[in-house]
C-alpha cells in the first residue's frame, strides 16, 4: 500500500501532468482557428494528449530511478514527465525550438532523453523490442536497472508485443510491460479489435504474471507496479500489467470523436481519476483543500515557466536539419 | 633482402568471424545475436567457431522474431552494448523493417545527436544459385535510400575483416552485407577469389573509401561485391583486346565515395556501372548522377549501366543467369562503351 507521502507524490505528479497537457491543448489551437490547419501555430503537427491516463504514469514511474529505461508511445508526455524528463526541454521540443530535447528534430512523438533513459516512438508497438534490448544490456552489464515499456491496448495486437513478451520471458529479463487500455485505437473500439477482454490474460501464453487493474486507480497501479518492478530488479523476469484507463480527449487534438457518444464522454469526465483521487486523499485527511490548491498552484507555475522558456527560445537554424544523420 | 613471410589465406566467412572474434576479445560489450548464429555458426558461416570461443551469453541464438531481436539490438546499444545482429537473408527485411529504418536509423537524428546506436546488422545478399525471388536479392539500394545507416558490401576476405572491425567500432548503425557467393562455402559454386590473404592481427578498412581493384586507362567500371569479380574477369578478357578497364570497388554504398568515382572517370573519361541490384532508382543511377554532376565535361561517351532488369529474380537457371550481369555481358558493354566516339 502506498504511504501518505507516496500518495501525495503521485497526486502532485498527476496534477503537473494534467496542467501541462491542458496547457498544450490550449496553445495547440493558437493559429489554428477559425479554419483548422494542422501545420499552423506555435505547435504544429499531430498532438496526442494523455489527460485521464496520468494514474498509469504516476503509479508506475514512482518506483523507477533515472537509470531505468522507459519506452513510451505516440502519447508520451505523461510518462516522460513522471519519469523525470525536464519539462522545459520537453516543452521546447514540442514548440520545435533549438533548446528542445532533440533540438527540434524529434517533436512530441520522438523524444529521446539520455538523462532519464527515456525514448518513445510514433509507431504502434515498436517500443517494446527496444525495452527488451535495454533489459538485455542491463543483464549483460550486471546492473539492476530495469526497463519499462508503456503501450496501448491497440499495440497488443501487433507482432512486436508477442515477440517481445516471448523474448523477455525466455531470457528472464527485467522488463515491465504496461498496457494502457484506454478502450480506443483511434476510432476502433477494443471489443471490435481484440479477441479477448483482458490483455493481461495474454501473459499466460508466455508463462509470466499478468495483472489487471480494472479502474485507473493510482493506489492499485502503485501496488502492481511495485511488485513488478521488484521482480524485474531481482532478475526474476517480466510482468505484464494492464490498466483500464481513460482517454479524456480525442486521439489527437482536432479529432471530432464521432465514434464516441456525448454520454460516454460525459461519463469519462465524471469519473476523472485525478479528481476522484484528490477527493479521496482529502477525505482521508492526507490532503487538505488548501494544500491541494497549493499543489495546483505550484504545478501551474512550473508549467508556465516551461512554456515561457519554450516560447522565448530560438528556432534552430534551418540548415541544422543537415546535422546529426550520423554520429 | 626482403623478409619472406608465409601468406595466410582465409575464406571471406572466416575473415568475418575472425574480425568479430578479435573485437569481442578487445571489447566486452560486443555480442552477437540472430537466428542460427550459435551451434550452426551462421547459415553462411559468418559466426563460425564463435560459440565455442565465447559461449551462449555472447553468441545468442534467437527465436524467429526479427522485429523483437533487431529492436532489442537497438535497445541494448542505447544501454551501452555494441550488438552485432544477423538478419539471415536481406530478403527477410520485410518482417522487421520498422525497427531498422524507423528506429535504429533515426534515433540519433531525432535525439538531436544526444544518443548513439552502435549496431551492426549482418546479412547475406545475392543470387545466382536458383534460390528464387525471396532469397536472392541484394537490396542495398533500398537501404541506401533511407538516411541514417552506413552500408558496407565487401568483395574480398581482406576487406571483409577490415570492414567488420570498422563496423563494430563505428558509433552508427552499419548494415554489413556479405555476398553468399563470396563466403567460400563448400556448398556454393567455388569462386577462387573467395579465398584471399588476410593478416592475423586486427586492422581496419575505412568505411566510405572505394578501392581501385584494377588500374586501367580506357574506361572505369564501378561496382561492388560479387560484381567486382565479374568485372575483373571481364577486364582480363578486354585486356587481350587491348582495352584496359579500371575496376573501382565501392566497398561501401553509404557513405558513397563520390570523389574516387569522379577521379577515376576524369582519368578514363568513360563510365560503366555494374550492379546486382535492381536497375531503376538504385546505385547505378546514383553513381552516374555523381559523375554527371561533377565531371560531365570529362566524359567522352554517355555513361552506361548493367543491372538487374526491374523484375523479381526468377528461379529457373537460364532465366536467372539471363537477368544477372555476366562476365560476357560486362565485357560486351565495356567494349561498346570504349568504341564510342
Amino acid at each position: 500500500m502506498a504511504s501518505k507521502k507516496e500518495q501525495l507524490e503521485m497526486h502532485h505528479q498527476m496534477v503537473r501532468i494534467r496542467i501541462f497537457e491542458e496547457t498544450i491543448q490550449k496553445i495547440y489551437m493558437e493559429g489554428k482557428t477559425p479554419a483548422f490547419d494542422i501545420a499552423a501555430g506555435p505547435i504544429p503537427g499531430e498532438m496526442h494528449l494523455a489527460a485521464g491516463q496520468e494514474p498509469v504514469a504516476a503509479g508506475v514511474c514512482i518506483h523507477l530511478r533515472p537509470s531505468d529505461a522507459v519506452t513510451a508511445t505516440h502519447r508520451p508526455h505523461h510518462v516522460a514527465l513522471a519519469h523525470g524528463m525536464d519539462m522545459k526541454k520537453l516543452a521546447a521540443e514540442i514548440f520545435g525550438k533549438d533548446t528542445g530535447l532533440g533540438h527540434g528534430k524529434g517533436g512530441h512523438m520522438h523524444l529521446f532523453d539520455p538523462v532519464t533513459h527515456f525514448g518513445c516512438s510514433g509507431i504502434i508497438g515498436e517500443g517494446m523490442p527496444t525495452a527488451v534490448g535495454h533489459a538485455l544490456a542491463f543483464k549483460k552489464l550486471g546492473k539492476d536497472d530495469i526497463a519499462v515499456s508503456f503501450f496501448g491496448e491497440g499495440a497488443a495486437n501487433q507482432g512486436s508485443f508477442h515477440e517481445s513478451l516471448n523474448l523477455a520471458a525466455l531470457w528472464d529479463l527485467g522488463v515491465v510491460f504496461v498496457c494502457e487500455d484506454n478502450a480506443w485505437a483511434i476510432s476502433v473500439a477494443k471489443a471490435t479489435a481484440t479477441a479477448i477482454a483482458n490483455n493481461s490474460d495474454r501473459a499466460a501464453a508466455y508463462g509470466i504474471p499478468g495483472v489487471l487493474i480494472p479502474d485507473n486507480d493510482p493506489d492499485a497501479i502503485f501496488e502492481a507496479a511495485r511488485e513488478a518492478v521488484a521482480r524485474a530488479r531481482a532478475k526474476k523476469g517480466p510482468t505484464l500489467i494492464e490498466v483500464k484507463t481513460d482517454r479524456l480527449l480525442g486521439h489527437f487534438e482536432g479529432d471530432p470523436q464521432l465514434y464516441r457518444t456525448k454520454e460516454e464522454m460525459e461519463k469519462l469526465q465524471k469519473r476523472d481519476a485525478l479528481k476522484h483521487y484528490e477527493q479521496q486523499l482529502i477525505k482521508a485527511g492526507t490532503l487538505t483543500t488548501e494544500s491541494a490548491e497549493q499543489v495546483w498552484k505550484a504545478g501551474r507555475a512550473e508549467v508556465d515557466a516551461a512554456i515561457e522558456f519554450a516560447r522565448k527560445s530560438p528556432y534552430p537554424e534551418p540548415d541544422a536539419a543537415l546535422l546529426h544523420v550520423f554520429a | 633482402m626482403a623478409v619472406q613471410t608465409k601468406k595466410r589465406l582465409l575464406t571471406t566467412s572466416k575473415a568475418i568471424s575472425e574480425g568479430i572474434a578479435q573485437e569481442m576479445e578487445r571489447d566486452k560489450t560486443v555480442f552477437v545475436m540472430g537466428e542460427d548464429v550459435g551451434v550452426y555458426g551462421g547459415i553462411f558461416g559468418a559466426t563460425e567457431g564463435l560459440l565455442a570461443k565465447f559461449g551462449p551469453e555472447r553468441i545468442m541464438d534467437t527465436p524467429i522474431s526479427e522485429t523483437g531481436f533487431i529492436g532489442a539490438a537497438t535497445g541494448a546499444a542505447l544501454s551501452g552494448m555494441r550488438p552485432i545482429v544477423e538478419l539471415m537473408f536481406v530478403d527477410f527485411f520485410g518482417v522487421c523493417m520498422d525497427q531498422i529504418y524507423n528506429h535504429m536509423a533515426k534515433i540519433h537524428y531525432e535525439s538531436g545527436g544526444n544518443v548513439n546506436v552502435p549496431v551492426v546488422i549482418t546479412t547475406a545478399i545475392g543470387g545466382g544459385y536458383s534460390d528464387g525471388a525471396q532469397h536472392s536479392q541484394t537490396l542495398y539500394g533500398l537501404f541506401a535510400h533511407l538516411p541514417g545507416m552506413k552500408i558496407v558490401v565487401p568483395s574480398t576476405p581482406y576487406d571483409a575483416k577490415g570492414l567488420m572491425i570498422s563496423a563494430i567500432r563505428d558509433e552508427n548503425p552499419v548494415l554489413y552485407m556479405f555476398h553468399k557467393g563470396l563466403m567460400g562455402l563448400g556448398w556454393m559454386t567455388p569462386n577462387p577469389r573467395a579465398t584471399g590473404e588476410v593478416p592475423e592481427e586486427p586492422y581496419t578498412v575505412p568505411i566510405g573509401k572505394a578501392d581501385v581493384k584494377r588500374s586501367g586507362r580506357d574506361l572505369t567500371i564501378v561496382t561492388v561485391s560479387l560484381m567486382v569479380h565479374r568485372a575483373l574477369d571481364a577486364a582480363d578478357d578486354l585486356a587481350k583486346e587491348g582495352i584496359e578497364a579500371e575496376v573501382l570497388d565501392l566497398r561501401s554504398v553509404i557513405p558513397l565515395d563520390r570523389q574516387a568515382i569522379v577521379e577515376s572517370v576524369r582519368k578514363t573519361r568513360r563510365l560503366l556501372v555494374v550492379d546486382e541490384d535492381y536497375r531503376s532508382f538504385g546505385m547505378t543511377g546514383e553513381v552516374i548522377t555523381s559523375v554527371v554532376e561533377a565531371a560531365f565535361d570529362y566524359l567522352d561517351a554517355p555513361p552506361a549501366r548493367l543491372a538487374l532488369p526491374d523484375v523479381p529474380i526468377p528461379y529457373s537457371r537460364p532465366m536467372e543467369q539471363f537477368v544477372l550481369p555476366s562476365r560476357a555481358a560486362i565485357a560486351a558493354a565495356a567494349r561498346s562503351l570504349a568504341a564510342k566516339k
